[in-house]
């Protein structure tokens, strides 16, 4: 049994952690919640959007957080054309076709990401990437604090885009009622695709808060898809408040799960909480807020 | 046309067998072992329509199997194959009954077999009797007796001799009253239900009989290549391999799963010789993949005009059939 303060720990990094897994699951939910489909190229989205982050640092001289910024516009885009010239296209609104063609998408992506940027593991070097602050017993990095801060932010703006602007209003619409949507003049294909576009853009403001904390290479969307489809679902999938609270709750699994069950049998524990809350309670803690 | 196309693969098939290259031979085993497992996939993938992301879990399982009886006990390693048929039927009932009583279907289903794959790779990777990440190294002692070939053509025959099996099992499917009960399951859950078919039984005896060829297709990995280890077992890549062989080609369709085999290799084969990049053939799999899905929703086998005998199904079982 670890010691009290190693526990506290371990619990506090979970929480830091889970509040950038929350921006991941946020966009997946987002997309969930409006087109009814489940995105399998989220992870292999995020990796791209971590190569991304990585050359804006590594060749770009960014900050990575200062990189939140241009990440977060290039990744809208990126999933707007996805949606509107691929996945749109060739699911035409079957299930099986949907999550056939997102998957080929992450195909491709992985296997592009393969070719030009080879197999190798990649991190970025920060001046402050030791830097840490003393809380009481604890020792808490200053990165996970600073992405943690900006994730929770960056979700409280989603929420009030989707509460308070026209554009999230429509989309909202468009999630409870496509047709009734249309016959008042909102066009859901158009909001379909910036759906889309929203979801993939919190991938590239989480790829960057990753990123000082994280490693990237051609693979790293496979840890990241059982993740952020755990937090969705542990949530209810659809949900806003459920991808916040799943995302800590996993974020805080996985770190304590680590610490009992060492690192190679750790991540056990997400996989279980997948299965369990798939089999016994499919809704998820929140139903989905419409 | 069905017939002709089957004579003239048989005729391919067996052509290494009098040639002598080794290269042509290897080719074929491999083809002729992708075709197995997509074959091991599209019973309950494409007969079924249970759309899995896992189906590494029963392969690993059989590989595993096979590898631990022979090193750690001594046994006979050609046990292996009713062992792993076993394995893998259990392993298909269990998360086919869990599975399909939570009422899991469609995407939830892709997603709780992709979490079994992963907890079995967690698994494998931790504990002591698959050796974690190191994997397991079958030492190599050539002799039929061991399972392990000197000459390639012994090996080709025996994967060629499960590929057979595989495809009775398919060709069962597509002529038993079981496999028109599944076949209207995959249509229209609803419609099937009102006809008295258990879902829950077909579905999950569908899985089962996956399982079982799909965890052979393990053993032979194992016997083949002599090392096992926890990726190569359990990953999403092997997974993601089944679906795709299985979907190019056809899915649902008694020789979608070969001509599926033939396409990936002669494909890789080809751009291996043209591109060296890593990652390039899977790439184009990948955009093939999204073409199939967007224009031949049949594969290859709807192209040649031996895709699903969808249209023998009555009209309300049809997918936009008269039921809702």
């Amino acid at each position: 049994m670890p010691s009290a303060d190693i526990l506290l720990a371990g619990l506090v990094n979970g929480l830091l952690t889970g509040g950038v897994y929350a921006l991941v699951a946020l966009g997946l939910t987002l997309i969930y919640g409006v087109l009814h489909i489940v995105n399998f190229a989220h992870g292999s989205l995020l990796m791209v959007a971590m190569f991304g982050a990585w050359l804006a640092v590594d060749w770009a001289g960014l900050d990575p957080y200062v990189a939140v910024v241009p990440m977060t516009g290039i990744m809208f885009l990126v999933g707007y054309a996805l949606y509107a010239g691929v996945i749109g296209r060739i699911s035409q609104g079957d299930d099986k076709r949907i999550l056939l063609a997102t998957l080929g998408v992450a195909i491709v992506l992985d296997n592009l990401a393969l070719a030009v940027f080879t197999g190798d593991t990649r991190t970025i070097d920060t001046p402050y990437q030791f830097a840490v602050i003393e809380a009481g017993p604890l020792l808490l990095g200053v990165p996970r604090l600073i992405s943690f801060a900006v994730a929770l932010v960056l979700a409280g703006l989603l929420w009030a885009f989707m509460a308070l602007t026209d554009t999230g209003r429509a989309i909202r619409a468009v999630a409870r009622e496509p047709e009734g949507a249309r016959l008042v003049g909102i066009r859901p294909e158009r909001i379909f695709a910036l759906s889309y576009g929203i979801g993939i853009a919190c991938l590239g403001a989480a790829a960057c808060l990753l990123l000082p904390t994280f490693y990237v290479s051609p693979q790293v969307g496979n840890v990241f898809v059982l993740i952020a489809f755990t937090i969705v679902v542990l949530g209810g999938m659809g949900s806003f408040p459920g991808a916040v609270v799943g995302g800590l709750i996993i974020g805080v699994t996985e770190s304590l799960g680590g610490l009992f069950l060492g690192e190679s049998l750790g991540p056990i524990g997400v996989s279980l909480v997948f299965i369990a809350v798939l089999l016994f309670r499919p809704t998820g803690l929140f139903k989905a807020a419409r | 046309m069905n017939r002709g196309l089957g004579i003239a693969i048989a005729m391919v098939a067996l052509a290494p067998f009098a040639l002598s290259s080794q290269f042509l031979v290897n080719l074929a085993m491999l083809t002729a072992f992708s075709a197995l497992l997509g074959q091991g996939w599209n019973l309950s993938g494409g007969f079924g329509g249970l759309t899995s992301f896992g189906h590494a879990v029963f392969f690993g399982l059989g590989a595993y199997a096979v590898a631990i009886i022979q090193t750690r006990w001594g046994i006979n390693p050609w046990f292996g194959l009713p062992l792993a048929a076993l394995l893998g039927a259990v392993a298909g009932t269990v998360l086919g009954l869990a599975a399909f009583r939570a009422g899991l279907r469609g995407s939830y289903f892709a997603l709780v077999t992709l979490a079994f794959a992963e907890v079995f790779r967690i698994l494998a990777n931790s504990l002591d009797i698959t050796k974690g990440g190191l994997g397991i190294l079958i030492p190599l002692r050539p002799a039929v007796a061991n399972f392990q070939f000197a000459d390639r053509r012994a090996a080709y025959a025996v994967v060629l001799a499960m590929l057979g099996i595989a495809m009775l099992a398919a060709v069962w499917l597509h002529r038993s009253r079981f496999g028109a009960r599944l076949a209207a399951v995959r249509e229209n859950e609803d419609a099937a239900v009102a006809l008295g078919i258990p879902l829950v039984g077909t579905k999950t005896r569908a899985l089962a009989l996956s399982g079982a060829i799909t965890a052979t297709g393990g053993v032979l990995y194992a016997q083949m290549f002599l090392y096992i280890d926890p990726s190569i077992a359990f990953g999403v890549d092997r997974s993601v391999e089944m679906l795709l062989v299985t979907m190019i080609g056809g899915a649902g369709t008694v020789l979608g799963p070969v001509l599926g085999a033939i396409a990936l290799h002669l494909i890789e084969d080809t751009t291996r010789i043209l591109i060296q990049t890593p990652g390039f053939a899977l790439m184009l799999y990948g955009l093939i993949l999204l073409a199939i899905i967007a224009f031949l929703p049949d594969g290859i086998a709807g192209l040649l005009g031996t895709g699903q005998e969808n249209n023998r199904l009555p009209l309300p079982l049809r997918e936009g059939g008269a039921c809702p």
